[in-house]
């Protein structure tokens, strides 16, 4: 059992161990989908929702598996309901929210591929953390994603407008900006990280 | 491929289908899909390579059996189905890693299991495996296998010579050598493959004006 307070694992899985600067998790959506400032908040708030439901639904997973003691299938069952109840959520918005599941859009689906959702129901068994710790972490990192996401936008948006030579126009350009805004990040581990 | 080619065509489209994965489609420098492992775990050479390693044999098999299935999965669940296969190879994968080795299957840490949602993998299954023959699909994987394994080492041995002063753990530069430390760290990873690609950029901008 982890005895973690919750404070500091929602500041470690946002901040000190941000999962795209430091963990190099959804790097894809992180240059992808980080052009405008608008979608990328979008797209930062249906990870963190669907961050929520796959991690409450990892943790039911898990103590299902212990029970009959079949852990070597944990990858194949996590990946199968991630994917699943990212569809279900969508199913749902759409008949109970149309306002938020227009709002999300495309976004949506994309999520199952986000290798941060997976992550942290991975990380949350090899860390055992129970199942309140779990949203927290998941939660945390969701709006970490997010922060980061704003961030780059905003700094793309500007560098739009800059005169940047040709051949590094584009991923190696958001590369370059992504080192310097995960150093600055680095600036936070004196708060104490789990590395 | 066409029905009726002679052998030696068949070969050559083998051949070419095998190096287009390797550098003319190279999956992390031309592509870019995969970042995420090609960016986290390339912070030393060996660790890089068993990740290319790992992932190879997954793309390889989870290629062969998903073209070896292409004509009886419907079209509804065929995405559902591939991650189904290449989730079960990624298990096989990791528990061979522990079998092999616990240090790298430590050092690796919980990127052997995100393996599963590495984009190479299901991308390379959705556009070639699921619409070609058996032969060219395993030659496909690796390909795009040994590209991947390319890219990440390069990654590893530019981040571990700077960032340690060693390569694959055998000190280079003696002890009066400052380590680079950042480049060991996660913002340095951002930084060479930033640079790497600028110089993939450029040598292809090259040979393009070269042929042209």
């Amino acid at each position: 059992m982890n005895t973690d307070p919750l404070w500091f694992i929602f500041l470690s899985s946002c901040i000190i161990s941000n999962f795209v600067l430091a963990y190099f998790l959804g790097i894809c959506p992180f240059l992808g989908v980080s052009g405008k400032l608008d979608t990328a908040s979008r797209m930062g708030v249906a990870v963190t929702f669907v961050l929520f439901i796959s991690s409450a639904c990892a943790c039911g997973i898990h103590s299902l598996l212990v029970h009959f003691d079949a852990l070597y299938l944990q990858l194949i069952a996590y990946i199968a309901v991630i994917a699943s109840s990212v569809q279900l959520v969508e199913m749902f918005m759409k008949k109970f929210s149309p306002a938020l599941f227009r709002a999300l859009g495309i976004y949506l689906p994309l999520i199952t591929t986000n290798c941060c959702i997976l992550a942290v129901a991975l990380f949350q068994t090899s860390r055992e953390y129970s199942f309140v710790q779990s949203l927290v972490f998941a939660v945390g990192g969701g709006l970490g994603f997010t922060l980061a996401l704003i961030i780059m936008a905003g700094l793309r948006e500007n560098l739009d407008l800059a005169d940047v030579p040709r051949l590094i126009r584009g991923v190696a350009l958001a590369l370059m900006v992504g080192g310097i805004l995960s150093m600055a990040f680095m600036g936070f581990a004196g708060l104490g990280g789990n590395f | 491929m066409v029905e009726g080619q002679g052998l030696e065509g068949k070969t050559t489209a083998n051949l070419e289908t095998f190096l287009n994965g390797l550098w003319k489609e190279n999956p992390v420098l031309v592509t870019i899909l995969g970042m995420c492992p090609t960016l986290a775990v390339s912070n030393s050479v060996i660790n890089a390579f068993s990740m290319g390693v790992a992932t190879t044999f997954v793309l390889v098999m989870s290629n062969f059996l998903i073209s070896l299935i292409r004509n009886l999965v419907p079209k509804q669940v065929r995405m559902a189905t591939f991650i189904m296969i290449i989730a079960t190879f990624v298990t096989v994968a990791e528990y061979v890693i522990q079998a092999i080795s616990i240090e790298i299957h430590r050092s690796l840490g919980a990127f052997i299991s995100l393996i599963v949602v590495n984009c190479i993998i299901l991308g390379r299954a959705e556009a070639f495996a699921s619409k070609n023959r058996v032969i060219p699909s395993i030659l496909d994987g690796f390909g795009s296998g040994f590209g991947f394994t390319l890219a990440i080492c390069c990654m590893g041995a530019i981040r571990e010579v700077l960032g340690s002063g060693a390569f694959a753990g055998v000190d280079l530069f003696g002890p009066h050598y400052e380590p680079w430390v950042v480049m060991i760290l996660p913002s340095g990873g951002f930084f060479i493959f930033g640079l790497l690609l600028l110089f993939s950029n450029w040598l292809n901008q090259r040979l393009k004006r070269k042929g042209a």
